[in-house]
């Protein structure tokens, strides 16, 4: 039965200019969602299948592609806005959840652009970063509170404090967890050989993880899941860490899963299901239903690999995010990776995404306090993710409390991503989140690597630049140092919860 | 051929005592045998090999959690999740065991001879030749092959009435196969009841031969037995919920 909206209005409107056009047919071939057709000599161009991707922009020799956005407007109106009315247009028409990709886009005010950093000036000068070392290396996992030493029988000091394995990254920056199935193989070995190069990690996502990335093993963070997807011994052993999800700031409190359409023979392969079938993750893991199962999760984790691995834990930032990470820190985790409300993802419901959860400051900096308030920092690394999009946000979050964070779709954006937000419908034109044969081709795993270890370098330096302004030289002082943010149009309420002072305070 | 390796488990934490096993099983021991078992969890966490664990007492929590191959033979009860995510192998209970037994297992046997806790086969899942088999003696609670997206799971009430309700909630793959009728209501969304045909029959007598060969039974009556079959409503129990943005 059809019904009784008719169209929508066109959300983009892609035109073409017939003098610069020379019809070669690069935009037909480009586009994965069909909007270019050849009619004869000429090209047609059927706009409501634009997604805004750009890959035909990108790939047009003579410049002759406009896209524009909102070109037929609704009755202006401040509450029912264009997407809340589009919403209820297809929820009347299907009855069904509506699906979304990539971060959250409710129009909210991001605080990290309300935190402004410190710079020296002449009561302490700054740090020259050209010549005085600034030191990033980072050591994620559990710290000793103090250190013993003992005089071992040839009368040589050594250390008798057993240290917690860590995991030592050069940047901290890390490339968080997106899955097989979710992005492509090819997107996958190019964040891969990215972290090989630049000495940092990359997650697996809870896809498992494809022999295609068994060369770069020793920079990858294995995922698991509460769809226990691809995990065996073999996986557990083969990962630098392992990390288990609990939660995903882009729909925190639901599990997630990939549609049939999307479990391919390869990814059916590497995620241990059967071709074609739901890869369901539930919300929660069904060893887990209490904050006392946790630890023996963590625990036979080690157990099965002989303790040699750091172990982290991967919460959404909700409401008493500082008393479950303090809760998380006890369960023999060794780092907690906070996601914000903001993050990413591949498919989420639209009504999770753009309203549940908290941004990523206020939960890094409450977990932060909560943490040293117990007495419990040094039990745990802080990873804080979900919408870092360049390097002052990375500043910004370590000085909020984080030890490092996850970048996802800055990473994604490295490799051509134009943040479209229609992952989850498989065509990604930039051969990133799908599974398409002749779609991942596009994506050069050479070029692409080359462009994310550009990114990570080029916002390392950045960072290095920052600290040596504030005068700050080590990463480690940087850590949870409030005294570089001030506050700049946030109430105080806000300011009490970051623990942030005012500017000109 | 290698002696038995005899480990005696009393007062030690459950570290030493699954590196005890696996130096055991690295040095070739084709048969541990445990003694004095008191709850230790793990037990069996990740091991790999052909070897043959017997534990005296009563096994801790996620008992051949991750394991790979070797068979685990508790002459007692065991905890919560023996089998949890295990890949290939075999464990074999001769008590009862916990809840969320065989939990997201994609490989190998669980036999208990009794009873089960709630949430048994739950999110239990295969893939090629791995198809994972539980089969429970006595009864199962609650939320049984939950989320079951592969394998088999049998519960065969020896000792009674079978107890579990909701039965198959959000199954996607795999089978359950209950001896005697099981009432409509104790089905949950997602599962559906079908006739036993004689291939499936055949198919899963050698299951039952071996089951009641580990535990000393008559496996005539098992094998001929009436039997109640559950399956997926659908292998895509999500397709229809969700329209794109």
């Amino acid at each position: 039965m059809s019904s009784n909206f008719g169209s929508i209005p066109l959300r983009y409107r892609v035109s073409i200019d017939r003098e610069q056009c020379m019809e070669c047919g690069r935009c037909i071939d480009n586009c994965s969602y069909g909007v270019f057709r050849r009619d004869g000599d000429r090209i047609l161009i059927n706009s409501r299948k634009c997604t805004a991707c750009h890959r035909c922009l990108a790939y047009c020799p003579r410049d002759a592609i406009m896209l524009e956005e909102h070109p037929c407007d609704y009755r202006s109106h401040p509450v029912w806005n264009r997407q809340v009315r589009e919403a209820i247009y297809n929820q009347a028409r299907t009855g069904k959840i509506i699906l979304a990709g990539m971060g959250s886009v409710a129009n909210l005010p991001v605080i990290f652009d309300h935190l402004m950093l410190d710079a020296c000036q002449v009561t302490t000068p700054p740090t020259d970063p050209l010549r005085e070392p600034v030191e990033l290396r980072t050591y994620l996992g559990k710290k000793p509170s103090r250190l013993d030493f003992r005089r071992n029988s040839n009368g040589d000091v050594e250390l008798s404090t057993e240290l917690a394995p860590n995991l030592m990254v050069e940047t901290p920056i890390l490339l968080g967890h997106m899955s097989y199935g979710a992005i492509s193989l090819n997107a996958q070995v190019s964040m891969a050989r990215a972290a090989k190069e630049t000495g940092t990690y990359m997650g697996t996502g809870e896809g498992g993880l494809h022999p295609g990335l068994y060369p770069y093993q020793d920079r990858m963070i294995v995922q698991v899941a509460s769809g226990r997807f691809g995990v065996n011994i073999d996986y557990l052993e083969r990962g630098a860490a392992i990390e288990v999800k609990l939660g995903q700031g882009a729909k925190p409190g639901i599990g997630g899963h990939l549609t049939g359409e999307k479990v391919s023979k390869d990814v059916s392969r590497t995620r241990m299901i059967p071709q074609g079938s739901d890869a369901i993750s539930p919300a929660p893991h069904h060893d887990i239903y209490g904050i006392e199962d946790l630890p023996q999760l963590v625990r036979s984790i080690k157990e099965a690999t002989g303790w040699k691995k750091p172990v982290f834990a991967k919460v959404a930032a909700v409401n008493n995010t500082a008393e479950n990470v303090a809760a998380v820190a006890r369960a023999s985790v060794d780092a907690i990776a906070i996601d914000g409300f903001r993050g990413g993802t591949g498919a989420a419901p639209r009504v999770f995404r753009d309203h549940v959860g908290i941004p990523i400051e206020v939960a890094i900096a409450s977990a932060d306090r909560e943490l040293r308030k117990q007495g419990l920092r040094n039990e745990v690394s802080l990873i804080a993710c979900g919408s870092i999009r360049e390097s002052a946000d990375v500043v910004k979050a370590i000085a909020l409390g984080a030890d490092a964070v996850y970048i996802g779709t800055a990473a994604l954006a490295a490799m051509g991503c134009r943040v479209c937000g229609n992952c989850y419908q498989g065509l990604c034109p930039w051969g990133i989140a799908t599974q398409r044969d002749d779609l991942v081709q596009r994506l050069n795993p050479d070029v692409a690597s080359k462009q994310v270890a550009n990114l990570i370098h080029a916002w390392t330096m950045e960072v290095t630049e920052l600290m040596g302004a504030a005068g700050i030289n080590s990463i480690e002082s940087l850590r949870g140092n409030r005294d570089r943010l001030r506050g700049f149009m946030l109430d105080e309420g806000l300011l009490n919860v970051l623990d942030v002072k005012p500017v000109g305070a | 051929m290698v002696k038995p390796v005899t480990i005696d488990a009393k007062g030690m934490h459950y570290t030493p005592l699954n590196q005890q096993i696996r130096k055991a099983v690295e040095d070739g021991a084709s048969e541990v045998i445990v003694e004095n078992v008191l709850g230790q969890r793990f037990i069996g966490d990740g091991l790999r090999g052909d070897a043959t664990i017997h534990i005296h007492g009563v096994a801790g929590g996620d008992l051949a959690m991750f394991m790979s191959g070797p068979t685990v033979i508790v002459h007692g009860n065991a905890e919560h999740a023996p089998g949890n995510t295990m890949d290939s192998g075999k464990v074999v209970i001769h008590g009862s065991a916990g809840d969320a037994v065989a939990h997201s297992m994609r490989g190998g046997k669980v036999f208990v001879r009794g009873d089960i806790g709630y949430r048994g086969g739950i999110h239990m899942k295969q893939y090629e030749t791995q198809r994972p088999i539980l089969v429970v003696g006595g009864s199962a609670q609650t939320f049984l092959g939950e989320y079951m997206a592969g394998g088999l799971l049998v519960v065969l009430g020896l000792d009674g009435v079978m107890k579990a309700r909701e039965i198959g909630s959000g199954i996607h793959g795999g089978e359950i196969i209950i001896r005697g009728d099981v009432g409509d209501s104790c089905l949950a969304a997602g599962a559906k009841k079908v006739s036993l045909t004689d291939a499936d029959r055949a198919r899963i007598a050698p299951v039952l031969r071996e089951f009641a060969g580990d535990f000393g039974l008559d496996p005539e009556p098992l094998v001929s037995a009436d039997y109640t079959r559950i399956v997926p409503a659908s292998a895509r129990p999500f397709a229809g919920k969700y329209t794109w943005e």
